[in-house]
């Protein structure tokens, strides 16, 4: 970075997501184009099916939802400069955290089972993540190679918990059984009926998303006005530094992982307990995943994590409608997502180097 | 469990290893040379669609491979580019990899089959023949030599003799080769290497493309002689087990060997038993399916012998000006 001349701070954080994000996009075009498909009816039918009714804006808030959750437990972890790949498995065991709290503990409204699954995913999440965390610490063992495994090891956890404890007797789907419907969390539908705003009853957005923008602020708050938030940034600059400030490495190794598995965790409030009310294989989705997407787009950031939250459930709801209408299948969102890491987290030089050139040309006149 | 149960058991392992060892082998390379990569899974996923879709398409299974190959090593390229030349992240650069190829083989095989994201099944010569080694049939009920020879190590398809054949060459390559040394140096110190006037970026790209050669080679086999032709997401998270492999085998060849071929072996028993008895114990299939992570992570933890990767693994080299 040295060597391509500097970037003001505010281009930086703008205008190298902006411009990862279209050539991912444009990249993305050529490929539907190259599969005989209109580009433009393409984005076109994507814009529509995610923002053009309540009922696209419903289910674009529900996938962002999972994905701030999901985004910011990368984005805190990335401020310590760990690399916390296993989000996935950490919301898995959030999701077993939200199934236990809803099953065997019966509730007699549903925000007191809001809070007492919301502690339950994070506990369990945060858990999964204390292993890898401490194995950072205290034995040097790689974080990404151990949370990959932990993504891994919670599948077949998750899988044995459900075929031989969870299943009722009887059943052959390998999911847990119906939540009582106490813990129905109240859907935007709901929540706007009450102001009288008419909105789609179908898609499962729920309360869980004003959790996720409170989250959004709580990890704002922890960050940039607490003091372990200082000194997991100041760790996140240079270790060596951090240490010698009298900050404990491991210490802050440990608590940065059980914050980031915890928020991971909270996002099977969302997916397991607002919509589909029981835990199935499969509850997470690829969400943890897309976490890392969001947090490197979103500049590690929360007010970043935030949008590009929204742009990543724009994608998965326009993506859904895309694959519904046209020959592309979903998984064209798959590419778009793995073209905005490269860009944004690992070619980031190249993106970086003709803006940085831009400024100095600037300077020059 | 009866003998005939247990050559079976033991012929699906060598069968089962042979992707592994491919990508096994592919990670130690590109490890040694000081590249970090994440990405085996994606480009084996790749490699494994378009063995599949070229067999399928030209009716020869070798035109398949060496398509495979192909794809496999521009993936390995883009990787390169990433965190060699541009410096970048390379643990981000590979997951990116991984998701590029989730996505694209489902894309791009929808539109050339129209089978939801699958190629047609491959028969006759689209599909690795089997090769029965000289003698096979004549030694077959010689007891013990029999079912070792016949029963386990005949009659696979080309691609497990060839990767059982690179251990010895991966050993030789990085251990008795002016190319080995100077690739393990660059690992461990590229900065000597370049004292030495030696370019770090060539090793480091040369170990790469290697690196995208095994991989190919292990999607092919995945696709073409595993099973017998691409269905979405076929890796099933191998990549990753390869990548336990290499670290239980703490970047050595022969214990990679050694790694795979146990790997290999508990996927063999997860796959024929649901439950096993060890000693009352009973086993569930799950546990059989975590157990490379587990024992991954135990040896990661240096609780039995410490795992040290490369020292120079991870970051670009810088030269100083």
């Amino acid at each position: 970075m040295s060597t391509s001349g500097r970037i003001p701070n505010w281009a930086d954080v703008t205008l190298v997501p902006l411009f990862s994000v279209v050539l991912a996009f444009l990249l993305s075009a050529v490929l539907i184009w190259a599969i005989g498909e209109s580009p433009w009816a393409a984005l076109k039918l994507m814009v529509e099916g995610a923002f053009g009714s309540s009922y696209g804006w419903g289910y674009t808030l529900f996938y962002a939802t999972n994905f701030i959750f999901t985004g910011l437990a990368v984005a805190v972890a990335f401020q310590a400069r760990l690399f916390n790949i296993g989000g996935e498995g950490q919301a898995l065991l959030g999701g077993l955290g939200v199934a236990l709290v809803c099953l065997y503990i019966p509730w007699p409204h549903w925000s007191l089972a809001l809070i007492a699954a919301s502690l339950g995913a994070a506990l369990f999440g945060a858990a999964w993540a204390l292993i890898p965390g401490y194995l950072q610490a205290r034995r040097g063992s790689h974080i990404v190679i151990t949370t990959i495994m932990f993504n891994f090891i919670a599948a077949s956890l998750l899988g044995y918990v459900l075929v031989n404890i969870l299943r009722p007797r009887g059943s052959q789907d390998p999911a847990s059984p119906r939540f009582p419907s106490e813990t129905h969390l109240p859907t935007l539908h709901e929540m706007l009926a009450v102001v009288g705003i008419p909105f789609s009853r179908v898609p499962p957005v729920n309360i869980s998303l004003l959790v996720a923008v409170g989250m959004c602020f709580a990890v704002w708050f922890l960050l940039w006005r607490t003091r372990l938030g200082y000194q997991i940034r100041a760790f996140g600059e240079s270790e060596p530094a951090a240490e010698y400030a009298g900050i404990s490495p491991a210490r802050i190794t440990i608590y940065v992982m059980l914050i980031s598995g915890g928020l991971a965790g909270l996002m099977a409030v969302n997916s397991v307990m607002g919509e589909q009310q029981r835990l199935v294989l499969n509850a997470v989705e690829g969400a943890g995943f897309i976490g890392i997407a969001v947090a490197l787009m979103g500049r590690n950031h929360p007010v970043g994590v935030f949008l590009a939250a929204i742009l990543f459930g724009f994608l998965y709801q326009g993506g859904a409608e895309l694959a519904l209408w046209t020959s592309i299948p979903r998984e064209l969102i798959v590419v778009i997502q793995a073209l905005v890491i490269l860009f944004t987290g690992a070619l980031d030089n190249m993106v970086r180097i003709p803006i940085a050139r831009a400024f100095a040309l600037r300077r020059a006149r | 469990m009866d003998i005939a149960t247990i050559v079976q058991v033991l012929e699906s392992t060598l069968r089962l290893a042979t992707p592994l060892l491919f990508a096994c082998l592919a990670g130690l390379i590109s490890e040694r040379a000081g590249v970090f990569d994440i990405g085996l899974e994606g480009k084996m996923l790749a490699a494994a669609f378009m063995a599949a879709a070229i067999a399928f398409v030209s009716g020869n299974v070798w035109i398949g491979v060496a398509a495979a190959v192909g794809v496999s090593v521009v993936m390995a390229l883009i990787h390169g580019v990433a965190s060699i030349t541009f410096r970048g992240n390379q643990l981000i650069s590979g997951v990116a990899i991984n998701f590029l190829a989730a996505g694209i083989t489902v894309v791009i095989a929808q539109n050339w089959f129209r089978q939801g994201g699958r190629t047609p099944s491959l028969s006759g010569d689209a599909r690795m023949q089997r090769i029965d080694l000289p003698f096979a049939e004549a030694l077959r009920d010689v007891p013990v030599i029999g079912p070792i020879y016949h029963g386990i190590l005949s009659g696979h398809g080309l691609l497990v003799y060839v990767g059982l054949l690179c251990v010895p060459l991966t050993w030789y390559m990085l251990y008795r080769t002016r190319f080995g040394l100077r690739l393990r140096a660059v690992g461990e110190n590229p900065a000597a290497v370049d004292t030495a006037g030696v370019s770090v970026i060539g090793l480091r790209y040369g170990a790469v493309a290697i690196c995208g050669v095994l991989c190919g080679l292990a999607g092919a086999y995945l696709s073409t002689g595993l099973s017998a032709g691409f269905v979405k997401d076929m890796t099933a998270g191998r990549g990753f087990i390869a990548l336990a492999a290499m670290i239980f085998a703490k970047w050595r060849p022969w214990h990679a060997l050694g790694a795979v071929l146990l790997f290999g072996l508990l996927e063999a028993l997860a796959n024929r038993f649901q439950n096993i008895d060890i000693f009352g114990l009973a086993l569930p299939v799950q546990a059989m399916q975590a157990l490379p992570y587990i024992l991954t992570v135990v040896i990661l933890a240096g609780f039995v012998g410490k795992a040290i990767p490369p020292r120079a693994g991870g970051s670009a080299y810088v030269k100083e000006h």
